[in-house]
C-alpha cells in the first residue's frame, strides 16, 4: 500500500479524534476552561501530563541528538525526567493545595503583590512563547516531510486544530486530547522500536536490546558500536568529548527548569486534592519512563543502521535512474545509496560531497584512522524521521511516526497555549487591571486570549527558521524557568520569612542574567573560550537558579518579614486539607474546595 | 477547607515531611548526578548485561529509580497522614 496513503490515513483520523473531544469538553466556566474543574482522574492527569510534557523535541529531536551524542545524549534523558521527583515532592501537592488556577496567582498571592505576579507573568510568557515556537516549527517540518505540504501551510493546519480544542475546551478540552494524543505518540514510538530491536538484537524490548548482545556475534550491541564508531574515527558511543561541570550544569538545568515550567505546573492543578497531585506526578512519570527509556534504545540501533546502510555506498545522482543504476551496483556486488535516502535528500536534511571523488560515500569522524575525510552530514532530526524507512518497516508504520510526532507537538503547544491565554485572561485582566470582572466576561475573554496566542504561535513558528533546530529552541526555555520560575516557588512554600522583596529580587536576577548569558553566547557573537566556569548557554539556568535562589533570600533577610497572615497560609498549604481563607492572600479570589 | 483540628501535630507532620523528603532527594541525585555523572567513569568498570553500568545508569537506570522514588513517597505520606490523623 502506498506509504502517503497511509500517512493521510493516520493524521487524518487522529485529527478528527482530536476535534470530536474538542466538541464533546466544551467548558462552561472558568473553573472548567483553567483547570478543567479540578476533578480529573490522578492516573488520566498523568497520561495528559505525559502527552503535555513530551514534546516535538521529545519525539522528533531526543532520540537523534542521543544517536550523535552517545554519552552527552543522557543529560536530556536525566534532565527531562528528573524533574518530576522535584515537582512531586516540592511544588506539586503543596501548589494545588494553595487552590487556585495559575502559577502567577501563586507568586501574587502568596507574595502580596501585583509587582511579584506581573514579573511572573513576564516570566511564564516568556518561557511559553520560547517553547511554543519550537513546537509550531515541529508540526511544520513534519507536514512538509512526510506530506508535501509546505510548512507554512502545514503550520496552518495545525493552528486551526489546536484552535478547536484550545478554544473551545480549554484545560478540560485540553486535559482529553492530551489523553488520546498520549496514546497515539507513545504506540507510534514504540512499534518501530520493537521492529528494530528485533532486527538488531532478536529482543522485542528495546530496554533489553539496549544491553544484549548481538546475536551470533559474542559482543554487546554497545561495544559493537564502540568498535564501528572506533573505525570510523569517531569518540566511543559511551563516551563525551563535554566536560563534567557541563554535563552536570544542563542536567541541573533541564531538571529545576521542567519543575518550573508552568505548563507542567498546572496540569497539577486539575487533580481533585493535594494527595491526588502526588500520585499524579508518579503517574505521569511512568507513562513518561515509556518514552525515555526507549529512546536511548532507538539511539543507539539507528547509529548502527545509518553507518550500515550509508558507509561505503555508491552514490546516484538525481540525474540517474535510481532503481536501474541500484540494481546494476548490487548485481556488480557494491552497496548502492539507499533508497529512503534519495526521499530524504530533498528535505537537505541529509548532504553529500564527493570530496575524494571516488563516487563512494564515506562516513567519517574527525579522527578517522584511514585518513579520509567525511562526506555525509546527516541532520539530527533525520534519526527518527526517517528510521522506520531505514529499518525497511512497512508503510504503514511510517504514517504512524507522523501521526505520532504531530501528536506530541499539538499536545505541548496546547498546554502552552493554556498558560499564555490565562496569563493575558486572568492574571492580567481579573486578577491585575479588572478585579470586578465577572466570571462570563472572564470566560469570553479567556477564549479570545486563547484564541489569539494560537495566531501568535503559528505566526512564530513560521519564523522560526532562524531559531535553529527543534531541541536548540526549547532548550532556551528551561534555563529561564528554572532559574526565575523555580525557585520563588520552592521558597515561597518552604521558607515562610521569604517575602516580596526577595520573590521579585530572585525572579528579576534569574531572569536578567540566564536570557543575557543565552543571548550574548546564542546570538551576540560570544565564543565558547568565554564561558563561565566552562558552562554552555543550556547549562547556565542552573548556576543562576542558585545564585536567584541566594540573591532572594539575602534580599528577603535585609527587608521586613511577610505578614502573620501570609505565614499562616504558608502552614496551611503544607498540611492537606487544611487550607483556609487568609485575608491578604485571598481578597481577589477566594481558593477552591 | 475544613478548619485546623487542634490535635494535629503541624510540626512534627511538617519535621518528618522535610525527612522523607530530605532522604528522597538524597537518593535521587545519587542515582543521576553520582551515578550518572560524578562516579560514571568508575562505575563503567561494571556492566549490566552488555552496557557499561555508570552509562547504563545516565541512559535508562536513573529513570526507573525516579519512578519508584515518586510512588514511594506517596505511599509513606499517605502513613504519615494516617499517623498524624490528617485527612487529604
Amino acid at each position: 500500500m502506498d506509504q502517503q496513503f497511509w500517512t493521510f490515513g493516520f493524521v487524518g483520523l487522529t485529527f478528527a479524534i482530536y476535534i470530536g473531544i474538542a466538541i464533546w469538553a466544551r467548558a462552561g466556566s472558568t473553573g472548567e476552561f483553567y483547570v478543567a474543574g479540578h476533578d480529573v482522574h490522578p492516573t488520566i492527569n498523568g497520561m495528559a501530563t505525559a502527552a503535555d510534557w513530551m514534546s516535538a523535541a521529545s519525539f522528533l529531536s531526543m532520540a537523534g541528538l542521543i544517536a550523535f551524542l552517545g554519552y552527552g545524549g543522557s543529560v536530556y534523558l536525566m534532565g527531562w525526567t528528573g524533574g518530576f521527583v522535584l515537582l512531586a515532592v516540592l511544588l506539586a501537592p503543596f501548589l494545588r493545595e494553595f487552590g487556585k488556577f495559575t502559577v502567577p496567582d501563586f507568586v501574587g498571592d502568596r507574595y502580596n503583590s501585583t509587582t511579584a505576579r506581573v514579573i511572573a507573568v513576564i516570566c511564564a510568557l516568556f518561557v511559553s512563547f520560547t517553547y511554543i515556537a519550537g513546537q509550531m516549527k515541529g508540526v511544520g517540518v513534519a507536514f512538509s516531510g512526510f506530506l508535501g505540504v509546505p510548512f507554512e501551510w502545514g503550520i496552518i493546519i495545525g493552528m486551526v486544530v489546536v484552535f478547536f480544542y484550545a478554544v473551545l475546551g480549554g484545560m478540560k478540552g485540553i486535559t482529553y486530547t492530551q489523553v488520546a494524543q498520549y496514546c497515539v505518540l507513545i504506540f507510534a514510538y514504540t512499534v518501530p522500536a520493537i521492529f528494530i530491536s528485533i532486527t538488531i538484537t532478536g529482543t522485542p524490548v528495546p530496554q533489553l536490546g539496549f544491553i544484549s548482545d548481538i546475536p551470533d556475534q559474542n559482543i554487546s550491541m554497545l561495544e559493537k558500536l564502540n568498535t564501528t564508531l572506533g573505525d570510523l574515527g569517531f569518540l566511543e558511543y559511551t563516551q563525551s568529548s563535554k566536560a563534567m561541570v557541563d554535563i552536570f550544569a544542563i542536567t541541573g538545568a533541564l531538571m529545576f527548569g521542567t519543575a518550573g515550567l508552568p505548563h507542567v505546573i498546572i496540569r497539577f492543578f486539575t487533580v481533585p486534592s493535594a494527595k491526588a497531585a502526588r500520585i499524579s506526578a508518579g503517574w505521569a512519570l511512568v507513562f513518561i519512563a515509556l518514552l525515555y527509556t526507549t529512546a536511548p534504545a532507538v539511539g543507539a540501533f539507528a547509529r548502527i543502521n545509518f553507518i550500515d546502510t550509508v558507509d561505503g555506498a555508491t552514490y546516484i545522482g538525481d540525474a540517474e535512474n535510481y532503481a536501474a543504476r541500484a540494481a546494476e551496483i548490487t548485481a556488480a556486488g557494491g552497496k548502492p545509496v539507499p533508497e529512503w535516502y534519495k526521499d530524504w535528500e530533498p528535505t537537505g536534511l541529509l548532504t553529500y560531497e564527493d570530496k575524494n571523488r571516488d563516487g563512494l560515500m564515506q562516513y567519517r569522524g574527525p579522527d578517522a584512522p584511514d585518513g579520509l575525510l567525511n562526506e555525509v552530514e546527516p541532520n539530527r532530526d533525520i534519526f527518527v524521521l526517517a528510521n522506520p524507512q531505514i529499518a525497511k518497516l512497512p508503510g504503514w508504520v511510517i504514517g504512524l511516526v507522523v501521526a505520532g510526532g504531530l501528536a506530541a507537538a499539538l499536545s505541548t503547544a496546547a498546554g502552552l497555549l493554556m498558560v499564555i491565554s490565562s496569563a493575558v485572561s486572568h492574571d492580567i485582566c481579573r486578577r491585575t487591571l479588572f478585579p470586578n470582572m465577572s466570571d462570563t466576561a472572564e470566560l469570553r475573554i479567556a477564549r479570545l486570549a486563547a484564541a489569539g496566542a494560537v495566531m501568535a504561535a503559528g505566526l512564530l513558528g513560521i519564523f522560526s527558521n532562524t531559531l535553529g533546530f527543534v531541541a536548540e529552541v526549547v532548550a532556551f526555555a528551561f534555563g529561564l524557568a528554572a532559574a526565575s520560575l523555580f525557585p520563588v516557588i520552592l521558597l515561597g512554600i518552604f521558607w515562610k520569612r521569604m517575602n516580596r522583596e526577595g520573590a521579585i529580587t530572585a525572579m528579576l536576577t534569574g531572569l536578567i542574567s540566564t536570557f543575557s548569558y543565552i543571548y550574548y553566547f546564542k546570538f551576540g557573537g560570544g565564543d565558547p573560550s568565554q564561558y563561565l566556569w566552562s558552562i554552555s548557554p543550556e547549562g547556565i539556568g542552573f548556576v543562576f537558579m542558585w545564585l536567584a535562589l541566594l540573591a532572594g533570600a539575602g534580599v528577603a533577610l535585609l527587608t521586613k518579614a511577610p505578614p502573620a497572615e501570609i505565614q499562616k497560609l504558608v502552614e496551611d498549604i503544607r498540611i492537606p486539607g487544611n487550607r483556609r481563607r487568609r485575608g491578604p492572600a485571598d481578597r481577589g479570589m477566594a481558593p477552591v474546595d | 477547607m475544613s478548619g485546623t483540628d487542634p490535635k494535629i501535630d503541624e510540626k512534627a507532620y511538617w519535621r518528618a515531611t522535610l525527612r522523607l523528603t530530605l532522604g528522597l532527594l538524597t537518593i535521587w541525585f545519587a542515582v543521576s548526578y553520582g551515578a550518572g555523572i560524578l562516579f560514571r567513569e568508575w562505575l563503567d568498570q561494571y556492566a549490566i548485561g552488555g552496557a557499561p553500568l555508570g552509562f547504563w545508569f545516565s541512559q535508562n537506570g536513573a529513570i526507573y529509580v525516579f519512578v519508584g522514588l515518586i510512588f514511594y513517597y506517596c505511599h509513606a505520606m499517605n502513613r504519615l497522614e494516617r499517623k498524624f490523623g490528617i485527612e487529604a
